[in-house]
């Protein structure tokens, strides 16, 4: 999972969030100190444990961007963290001794943390997420969204819809690639409620004699897992819960397949015979560029770019 | 005989009364019949809430019919000003409000032009005060120079911008900024003061001269002193805004309804609303006159300079253009000499010409 963002969205808190949050144990040591800045890529891995089945979680936190007055191309080293992962992963699957199970370090869904404006996307968030949704499974979320009532927030979600509609950014899940009707209707119900509006807080306060997550004002507690007050377990449901297997199919089925299919046409060599295959390095102009889709799941994905 | 005192002209009850400590009640109608004029510019990214701020302070509707433009439009759109003049009264006084708002602020990928616009507006006022205070005809002098620039600084992020720092350098000598933290709602006490301190500290590293209040002077009774003081502690102001009425604890108050608490306005524990209002209100006569000596003599300097030594380099070019003038005319003598040479010597050579052919005929 990575997390991508403008700088002080929260991002590095929600990856505390994510570890502490109720559902599981994990031991993560108690950080009381204020969130630094965060600089570079920095993944934290754990090993959750839940009725006998273990799940190795990465979260990876990006530094923010978007700061400079000037942000062109500031999608650039997300991007080609993203191509890395599947270059990694392509290396080793055209090994001749490959290994029984390849590690797979592949970024299986980015979220990406919207800026709780409460009036549109802005544009450079447009051409980000327009970039990201060719090469990964994007969940947009409403960062920060202790700063807006119900209200606005209803409002800004449907401003959010319209515009992705616009720009046909296609977010997870992506309606092309549901495969039949249960699917359907339980996509739709998602789609309606993204992008989910989530507030992180790693510290515990104590309300009602209950010990909860949460942020602490003058004004009251806003609890990180009450749903009444944000949808940060709607998150985490959809990522861990009911849909982590479909996102790493379509990473697995659709990016990934995509991303090898572009590799191999610009080495002009299709794996065959002995010896490795030594693919040249690709220029990072190339892989960050939006590329046509070519491999799919179902024959709807050719069609919905053809009307985009 | 005259009996009668004429009732208009007592003497007043103490000796050594002459009566003009009534001059402050003079000056006082005059200005309440003249009434008062202010200024102000909101400068910041979009959805910051600067227009819900503007209509909580001055408890108005300055923008009765907004329209949000949608993401497409906003791509193509670059930095406007929009000024709307608004003429509120209370207790008989008047006050003419110009708020200049700014929007597509910081909106673009690029913003690398984004403060042209907002600094050339700027510019644009005070050459038009200098031109009318230098004009024939002095009596209704407008004044739409900028008295304060709200800039509103976002509670998202860990202190200011690169484009906060560079706006606030470009514009610190023209205008008086006061920074202001928008939505504080989002933040917890210790972030609050996290980010204050944060923000101060880089306005220090910078060099940014942002609104200093003036101290109180030492006569003010001590109420006053102690409210500057608080004041000035507190800036850059943390304030939310709103104007819907809520109904919180059997009262109703301006304030945000969320699903765990009401945020009140007016309440100086939520945020500083309050206090940048008074400090607003307190401090209005001091703005313009701070806009007044300091900007507006910096700017007039400046351009009077810039004229003057106008005035100068067309001196030395008037010198460098009779020198000019003057090599060409050499030039063109010596041309018209040339010619005259090559005339001759063809006149000569067809001579000798036809001499030659003469002689080889």
């Amino acid at each position: 999972m990575l997390l991508t963002g403008q700088s002080g969205l929260g991002k590095s808190t929600m990856v505390n969030t994510l570890f502490k949050s109720k559902a599981w144990q994990s031991n993560l040591p108690s950080l009381e100190v204020p969130i630094p800045q965060t600089l570079e890529l920095h993944s934290v891995t754990h090993v959750i444990e839940e009725k006998g089945l273990k799940l190795k979680l990465t979260v990876t936190d990006t530094p923010g961007f978007g700061d400079q007055i000037n942000n062109d191309k500031c999608w650039d080293p997300i991007l080609s963290y993203i191509n890395q992962q599947y270059e990694q992963y392509l290396q080793e699957e055209l090994l001749i001794t490959r290994q029984r199970h390849i590690p797979d370090t592949r970024v299986h869904c980015c979220v990406y943390f919207v800026p709780p404006t409460g009036h549109c996307l802005r544009p450079l968030d447009i051409e980000f997420l327009q970039r990201l949704c060719r090469t990964v499974n994007v969940v947009p979320v409403i960062a920060r969204a202790d700063s807006l009532t119900i209200e606005e927030r209803d409002a800004f979600r449907n401003r959010i819809q319209q515009d992705m509609n616009t720009h046909c950014i296609d977010v997870y899940p992506q309606k092309c690639l549901d495969e039949d009707i249960n699917d359907r209707i339980l996509n739709s119900k998602i789609r309606k409620q993204i992008p989910f509006a989530v507030v992180g807080a790693d510290r515990e306060h104590l309300v009602n004699g209950r010990c909860v997550l949460g942020r602490k004002t003058k004004w009251g507690v806003i609890e990180v897992e009450n749903v009444a007050h944000c949808e940060f377990l709607l998150l985490r449901d959809l990522l861990i819960r009911s849909h982590l297997q479909d996102l790493k199919d379509i990473t697995h089925n659709v990016h990934y397949e995509n991303y090898r299919v572009l590799r191999l046409n610009e080495s002009h060599q299709l794996p065959r015979g002995p010896g490795w295959v030594n693919l040249a390095p690709a220029s990072p102009g190339q892989l960050t560029s939006p590329g046509p889709g070519k491999a799919s799941r179902k024959s709807y994905r050719d069609t919905k770019d053809d009307e985009c | 005989m005259s009996k009668q005192q004429p009732a208009q002209f007592i003497n007043p009850e103490t000796p050594g009364y002459v009566g003009f400590a009534n001059l402050p009640n003079q000056v006082h109608r005059k200005s309440v019949k003249k009434g008062f004029e202010f200024t102000l510019m909101v400068v910041g990214e979009s959805g910051l809430g600067k227009s819900t701020l503007i209509n909580s302070l001055f408890l108005t509707d300055l923008y009765p019919e907004r329209i949000i433009p949608g993401a497409a439009e906003k791509i193509e759109r670059t930095v406007q000003i929009e000024a709307s003049t608004v003429e509120i009264e209370e207790r008989g006084v008047k006050l003419r409000l110009t708020v200049v708002d700014t929007p597509g602020y910081g909106d673009a990928i690029n913003c690398r032009d984004c403060f042209k616009t907002i600094i050339s507006y700027i510019d644009e006022q005070f050459e038009r005060y200098l031109h009318d205070e230098s004009g024939l005809n002095r009596r209704h002098i407008l004044d739409n120079r900028v008295h304060c620039c709200f800039y509103f600084i976002s509670p998202f992020g860990h202190g200011l911008k690169p484009l906060d720092v560079a706006f606030m350098k470009a514009i610190h000598n023209k205008v008086n900024i006061v920074p202001v933290i928008a939505k504080a709602d989002t933040l917890t006490l210790k972030e609050r003061e996290r980010l204050k301190k944060r923000i101060l500290d880089e306005i220090e590293e910078h060099n940014i001269k942002i609104y200093h209040l003036p101290d109180a002077e030492s006569d003010e009774d001590e109420d006053f002193k102690e409210q500057t003081r608080l004041l000035k502690a507190s800036i850059p102001f943390s304030v939310v805004g709103s104007n819907q009425l809520i109904e919180a604890k059997g009262k109703k108050v301006r304030g945000r309804l969320y699903p765990w608490g009401v945020v009140e306005v007016e309440n100086p524990e939520h945020n500083d609303f309050l206090k940048l209002r008074t400090m607003l209100i307190t401090h209005m006569q001091d703005l313009q006159e701070v806009t007044q000596d300091l900007h507006y003599e910096n700017f007039r300097s400046e351009r009077l300079k810039r004229g003057g030594r106008k005035v100068e380099n067309e001196d030395m070019n008037k010198d460098q253009i009779l020198l000019e003038k003057e090599a060409e005319l050499r030039r063109m003598q010596e041309m018209i000499a040339r010619m005259q040479a090559q005339m001759q010597m063809q006149m000569q050579g067809g001579d000798s010409d036809s001499g030659t052919l003469g002689h080889h005929v």
